[in-house]
C-alpha cells in the first residue's frame, strides 16, 4: 500500500492513466468495495478516518455529510458538487491532482454520491484548466464506458451521472454558496446561510460541495482502510496533504506528504531552500488569505492545529515564500489588488473596503502614502474582519494585511520616511 | 435625455438581435440537456457564442437571452461578471497575463513591461494587426513555475524578458502605432 495515495499514480512525463492502466494499479477498488456497503457504513468509516476538507477549511467531511437529510421523507434529489475552482492566489496542488489522474477523482466522486445518494454529480472546473478539462472529460467517458458511470453501479442498482462544467474565472466562485449560484447560471453571489447546501444548495435540494483533494482521498480509505490511513500523518491530523513552495526557491513544487512534517522539511527539504543570494524573510503557509509567518516558525509541523495555534492557518497547503529583495509592502499591495478585483461586490466592507485599501497601496508604493493611510489600513483589517461581512472573501483579505501591517511596521514606515520604494 | 430620445432608444435596443447559427444552438442544446433548468447554461451559451464569433455583441446577448428565456439584464450581469467572457471584440489570441503574488514575487512585473514594449499594448488592449489582446488574469495555478501566461489554450512557463522577445518576434514586426 503506498504511503503516497494520492498522487502513487502520478507521472508528469507520460501523461495520466488510462481507465485499464487505473484498474491495473488497484483503482476502483475503493468504489467497487462501497457496493456491499450501506450509505451509512461508508459515512461512519470516513468519520472515523479523521478526513478534513482540503479546500482551505479544513472542515471533517464525514460530519459535513451527515447534515444531509436521509430516509424516506427526505428530498430524494441530492447532488454532489466537486470544487475544482482552484484560484486562491499560490495554490496549484488542484491542478496536478486533475491533470496527473483524474479517474481517482472520479473514483472519490462516486464513494461520496453513494454515501450522500446523490445520482447527479457536478465537477465546477475553473475555465482556464484546459488540460484538466480534456482529462477529465476523457476519464468520464472511459468510466461511463466500463459502466462505473451511468445505471446500476457495480451491481448495487444506484446511478450516478456526473457533468463537467467549465467556468469562466471569478475567484468568488470557490465560495461554495457563490459556486451553486454561478452552477444555476446565476452572477456568482455568495448566499446568506443558513440554511446551509447541505440541506438546501443547488436547485434548493441537499448539496455537499467538497474539493478535489478532498474526494481524491476516498478511494484510499475504503480500498486500504481507516487504520492504514490514520497510520499516515501525525499531530492530530491523519493521512497526507499536498504541500506546495513558491517563490525563490531552488525547485519549487508540489507534494505529496504526511501531516505532521515540518515545515522546514518541506521548504528547505523538498523545495531545496532558498536560490544564492536570497534569504527567507516571510511566507504565507497555506495560499494568500493566510497570515504571514517567519523563519522562526520553520519547525512546527504542518498541521491544522499547529498551524493555527501561530495564528494562521494551514489552508490550502500551498506555501508562498517572500525573500528579503521583495518588498513587503509590494506584495501585500499584490494580494490587496487581486482581492479587491475579485471581491463580488455584494456587500459594503468589500466591495468599498477592499479598493479603498488597493489606493492606498499603490499611493504607499510610489512613495506618496501618509501616517493617516496606515491608520485605514489598520481600520480595515477590524471592518473586513470575521463576522463583519457575507462571506470569507474579505476576512481572508485581513489574513495577510493584518499580520503584514504588524510584522512589517518598519518597511511599511521606510516608504513614507524615504518617499519611495527602499526595494527599487 | 428626453421622454422622446429615451423611447426611440429602447426601440433601437430591442432591435439588436440575430439568429443563433445551427452549429450554437446545437452546442446549446447539448449543455440543456445536462441540467434541470435551461436557465442554468447561459454562461455556457456565452462562451459557446464566444467560441463561434470571438466574443459577445450585444447581438448575440439578446440571442441569447431569447433562446434561453433569460432577461438580458440577468445576463449581461453573468457576462460582465466572469473575467473570461468578452464584450468588446479580442485579438485572434488572447494572452492571459498572470499578475498574481506567486508570480509578481518572482518578477513578472518586468515581463508584462515587456510584452507590452514590443507588442505596444497595454491591458485590455489589442494590437492593431488584431492578433493579440493582453488581459490580466487571477493566479494561473502554475505557481511552481512562475510567471507564467496562457496565449489561446496553451500555457507559457517560465517566463523571462528573452523568452518573451522571441515568442514575439514575428508580431513586433506587425507593431504599427498600436491602439491606444
Amino acid at each position: 500500500m503506498s504511503d503516497r495515495p494520492l498522487t502513487k499514480n502520478i507521472d508528469l512525463a507520460r501523461g495520466p492513466l488510462s481507465l485499464r492502466d487505473y484498474e491495473a494499479a488497484g483503482g476502483y477498488r475503493g468504489a467497487k468495495s462501497v457496493a456491499g456497503l450501506h450509505p451509512n457504513e461508508v459515512l461512519e468509516r470516513v468519520k472515523e478516518s479523521g478526513l478534513k476538507g482540503r479546500g482551505g477549511a479544513g472542515f471533517p467531511t464525514g460530519l459535513k455529510w451527515s447534515f444531509v437529510p436521509q430516509g424516506p421523507e427526505s428530498e430524494q434529489q441530492k447532488y454532489l458538487v466537486v470544487n475544482a475552482d482552484e484560484m486562491e492566489p499560490g495554490t496549484f496542488k488542484d491542478r496536478l491532482l486533475m491533470e496527473g489522474d483524474p479517474h481517482l477523482l472520479i473514483e472519490g466522486m462516486i464513494i461520496a454520491a453513494y454515501t450522500i445518494g446523490a445520482n447527479k454529480a457536478f465537477i465546477f472546473l475553473r475555465g482556464e484548466y484546459v488540460l484538466a478539462e480534456k482529462r477529465l472529460a476523457r476519464a468520464i467517458a472511459e468510466a461511463k464506458e466500463a459502466g462505473h458511470l451511468g445505471t446500476n453501479l457495480f451491481g448495487t442498482g444506484y446511478d450516478l451521472d456526473i457533468v463537467l462544467h467549465t467556468s469562466a474565472g471569478r475567484y468568488i466562485c470557490g465560495e461554495e454558496t457563490a459556486l451553486l449560484n454561478a452552477l444555476e447560471g446565476k452572477r456568482a453571489n455568495p448566499r446568506a446561510k443558513p440554511p446551509f447546501p447541505q440541506v438546501s444548495g443547488l436547485w434548493g435540494k441537499p448539496t455537499i460541495v467538497n474539493n478535489v483533494e478532498t474526494l481524491c482521498n476516498l478511494p484510499g480509505i475504503l480500498a486500504n482502510g481507516v487504520e492504514w490511513y490514520q497510520s499516515l500523518g501525525s499531530g492530530g491530523d491523519y493521512g497526507t496533504k499536498m504541500f506546495g513552495v513558491s517563490g525563490r526557491v531552488k525547485k519549487p513544487g508540489c507534494w505529496e506528504l504526511p501531516f505532521g512534517v515540518s515545515i522546514r522539511e518541506v521548504i528547505e527539504g523538498h523545495a531545496g531552500g532558498m536560490q544564492e543570494g536570497y534569504s527567507l524573510k516571510a511566507f504565507l503557509p497555506g495560499g494568500g488569505s493566510t497570515d504571514f509567518l517567519t523563519p522562526e516558525h520553520l519547525d512546527t509541523p504542518l498541521t491544522y492545529s499547529a498551524i493555527g495555534e501561530l495564528g494562521s492557518r494551514l489552508a490550502t497547503g500551498t506555501m508562498i515564500l517572500l525573500d528579503d529583495k521583495t518588498c513587503p509592502v509590494g506584495m501585500i499591495g499584490n494580494l490587496m489588488r487581486f482581492f479587491a478585483h475579485e471581491s463580488c461586490g455584494f456587500c459594503t466592507p468589500c466591495r468599498d473596503g477592499l479598493p479603498w485599501v488597493d489606493a492606498i497601496f499603490r499611493d504607499l508604493e510610489c512613495g506618496k502614502g501618509s501616517a493617516k493611510d496606515i491608520a485605514i489600513l489598520h481600520d480595515h483589517v477590524g471592518y473586513m474582519g470575521p463576522g463583519k461581512t457575507f462571506c470569507a472573501l474579505a476576512p481572508g483579505a485581513t489574513a495577510p494585511l493584518g499580520s503584514g501591517l504588524k510584522l512589517f511596521a518598519e518597511e511599511f514606515e521606510q516608504h513614507l520616511v524615504h518617499g519611495a520604494c527602499p526595494y527599487l | 435625455m428626453s421622454e422622446n430620445k429615451l423611447m426611440k432608444n429602447s426601440v433601437i435596443t430591442t432591435s439588436l438581435s440575430r439568429e443563433l447559427t445551427a452549429a450554437e444552438i446545437s452546442e446549446i442544446e447539448h449543455e440543456i440537456s445536462l441540467y434541470p433548468d435551461k436557465r442554468a447554461v447561459g454562461l455556457e451559451a456565452l462562451k459557446i457564442v464566444q467560441r463561434h464569433q470571438g466574443w459577445v455583441s450585444d447581438e448575440s446577448m439578446r440571442a441569447i437571452s431569447n433562446y434561453l428565456d433569460i432577461p438580458v439584464a440577468d445576463l449581461e450581469g453573468v457576462a460582465t461578471f466572469f473575467n473570461l467572457i468578452y464584450r468588446r471584440p479580442v485579438g485572434k489570441k488572447v494572452i492571459l497575463f498572470c499578475d498574481s503574488v506567486s508570480c509578481w514575487v518572482m518578477g513578472c512585473d518586468r515581463i508584462k513591461q515587456k510584452i507590452t514594449d514590443q507588442l505596444g499594448i497595454d491591458y485590455g488592449e489589442t494590437t492593431s494587426d488584431g492578433e493579440y489582446t493582453l488581459i490580466p488574469v487571477p493566479c494561473l495555478g502554475d505557481c511552481d513555475k512562475a510567471p507564467v501566461m496562457m496565449i489561446g489554450e496553451e500555457m507559457h512557463r517560465h517566463l523571462d524578458e528573452e523568452g518573451i522577445e522571441s515568442l514575439f518576434r514575428n508580431a513586433a514586426v506587425n507593431k504599427s502605432g498600436g491602439d491606444s
